[in-house]
């Protein structure tokens, strides 16, 4: 395992960005626990000071030191993102596994749902129902939601190896000592689409987190809570741009853009670690 | 022929099939939230100090009236695609008494035009350069744009256009970063209208562009580096076929079929991305008038919206589905 990843950094250039990119995010979540003064306050420090040795980020017009808050923030929304995408693996492992095994109708009836949720604007559907829910709206909720809606892409993906699966003789042989439907997706076939999954579980969470700025934008999200999203929010209702506290907007749109690039790039080398083949021809290229 | 009838046909019933589950699963969420729509509309307008008590009680009437919370579960279903059937949403609470489907078809051929003229420069685009640089993997100035292509893919709508709003609204402030047109300008088929109208979309059809261009990019680049290593493109080059039209005819033909499937696949995201650039740009589409609709508490106008998307983007998947043929000619054979 430490060999593979050794050699990921060495000879995937993509991997070695994204991991690097994805560790410092972490570092910089991580740090939140760190801070010291409690994220939910405002004026602790004096308002709109540009970067500098005491603030490194500045601080923005509500009295926040931008580091902290962008800290705390960025371990929100990446903690948001992981649990949507976790939810919606679930559901995507669930349809894919089981519509690739079973075939024939099941397969028809599941890939047509599938499909209709692959083309359907979801945006406006979900301010549909943020709109309904307002005053009872919750992190959990809003993850629970988005999961409901995020899994069928990688759905399909599953279900297209699943499909190959089915007809390879260590299924036949497993139905034929008498093995469960159940067991058989989930001891045989599993260990066989993890690794894509782990894939879409990256582009995911950008996904979810993309999603959670633009409604957190919006303000219908809960606002009090620090989140990239919320963040960019409360220096717009400054109109932080206009009033020349840049900083405060900067500093959570670079931080999500590294996340997504280092979190796709991360995707991509996945994609190719498991293709073994065009990893040794990337190895052999670069020596 | 009669094969395109019946793969027309087959489409059809996808198309049917999107806007039922969509439409019933925006039923669902309106019927099934604890929050009664009327009791939330009323909130929501009373927060801007609109609180005469009669008053309220006349809008409480009318809005219970409208939006068919009386009745059985089935009355309430069948009410809901009746008033759909005829797309009569009822009127506008914060634009009363315009009507939502008024509103609607105002805003409607300013997001098909942002999204039309978007969509098809990234696609083209994207398709063009990704598939030269599936075949001429050396060249230095296409390995540069895949990077940028790559850089660009995962970063989504609102950040992609709160960057080009900072970058030309406020760094290089060279363009209109808001409306649709100039204010001062009838909406007129005169030069000047029509110019104002291009110089504003440039912005919000760049932010589209470069959302989506990674993407095609990305897809063709490795679908022709597949293509490339076939026996069949081998052949052409041993017969002395020209290079450029073993690119055009022989690759690039093959590879746009699986592109134009993409596009009616995510032609839902790229929907989304719209309405979100814009929400970004005050662009006087769909999006702002959603957003706008949120803000203000005007549920009938929010439901309106939700559910002319969904057929607007079942509508759109139909028609690149139609189109499929030109591309592929074997669904017309087989």
């Amino acid at each position: 395992m430490l060999r593979i990843l050794r050699d990921l950094f060495r000879y995937n250039r993509e991997f070695a960005i994204g991991a690097t990119l994805v560790l410092m995010i972490v570092a910089l979540s991580v740090a939140s626990f760190f801070s010291p003064y409690p994220t939910l306050s405002t004026y602790v420090v004096p308002p709109d000071i540009p970067p500098s040795w005491a603030y490194p980020l500045g601080t923005n017009s509500r009295g926040q030191d931008v580091f902290w808050q962008l800290s705390a923030s960025m371990r929100n929304s990446l903690l948001f993102g992981i649990s949507v995408a976790f939810i919606s693996r679930i559901i995507s492992l669930v349809v894919g596994l089981t519509s690739g095994y079973l075939g024939g109708f099941a397969d028809r009836v599941l890939m047509s749902i599938n499909d209709t949720f692959v083309v359907m604007p979801l945006f406006p559907i979900l301010m549909l129902f943020f709109f309904l829910m307002h005053d009872n709206m919750s992190w959990p909720l809003l993850a629970l939601a988005m999961a409901a809606l995020g899994w069928p892409y990688d759905a399909r993906l599953i279900r297209s190896v699943a499909l190959s699966l089915r007809t390879r003789e260590f299924t036949t042989q497993s139905v034929f000592s008498g093995m469960s439907t159940p067991r058989i997706l989930i001891e045989e076939h599993l260990p066989y689409v993890l690794p894509i999954v782990f894939a879409t579980t990256m582009n995911n969470i950008n996904w979810s987190i993309g999603l959670e700025v633009t409604l957190s934008v919006i303000g219908i999200t809960n606002i009090e809570t620090p989140t990239i999203g919320t963040m960019i929010y409360w220096a717009n209702q400054h109109t932080a741009m206009v009033a020349g506290v840049w900083w405060w907007v900067l500093a959570p749109v670079a931080t999500v853009v590294m996340t997504f690039i280092g979190l796709f790039l991360l995707a991509v080398s996945m994609n190719e670690y498991i293709d073994p083949r065009s990893r040794l021809a990337r190895m052999e290229g670069s020596r | 022929m009669r094969t395109y009838g019946i793969y027309v046909l087959r489409r059809f019933g996808q198309f049917v099939l999107v806007v039922f589950i969509g439409i019933n699963v925006a039923f669902l969420i309106t019927h099934s939230t604890p929050i009664d729509p009327v009791e939330q509309a009323i909130s929501s307008a009373t927060q801007f100090g609109f609180s005469d008590p009669t008053a309220v009680e006349q809008l409480r009437q009318s809005l219970r009236e409208l939006y068919g919370v009386e009745g059985t579960f089935w009355e309430k279903y069948i009410h809901f695609w009746t008033r759909l059937a005829v797309g009569d949403f009822g009127p506008s609470l914060s634009a009363f008494p315009t009507s939502v489907s008024a509103l609607i078809g105002r805003a409607l051929p300013w997001t098909i035009g942002l999204l039309t003229t978007s969509t098809l420069i990234s696609w083209a685009l994207g398709n063009f350069l990704g598939g030269l640089a599936g075949y001429y993997r050396e060249n230095r100035i296409l390995k540069a744009i895949g990077i940028v292509a790559t850089g660009l893919q995962p970063i989504p709508s609102y950040i992609m256009s709160l960057l080009v709003l900072i970058m030309f609204g406020f760094v290089w402030p060279i363009f209109p970063i808001s409306g649709g047109f100039q204010m001062n300008l009838s909406p007129e088929l005169s030069f000047a209208f029509v110019r104002s109208v291009v110089e504003h979309s440039i912005l919000p059809v760049l932010s589209l562009v470069l959302i989506t261009i990674g993407v095609w990019f990305i897809g063709m680049r490795s679908i022709v580096s597949n293509i490339v290593t076939e026996d069949y493109v081998l052949y052409a080059e041993l017969a002395g076929v020209d290079r450029h039209r073993i690119l055009a005819s022989y690759i690039m033909r093959n590879a746009l079929a699986p592109q134009l499937t993409g596009l009616t696949l995510s032609l839902g995201a790229i929907f989304n991305g719209a309405i979100i650039t814009e929400f970004v740009f005050g662009y006087p589409g769909v999006g702002t008038l959603l957003v706008r609709a949120v803000g203000t508490g005007d549920y009938s106008l929010v439901l309106g919206i939700t559910s002319i998307s969904i057929i607007a983007v079942a509508t759109g998947v139909f028609i690149i589905d139609v189109m499929y043929p030109l591309i592929d000619p074997r669904v017309k054979l087989t």
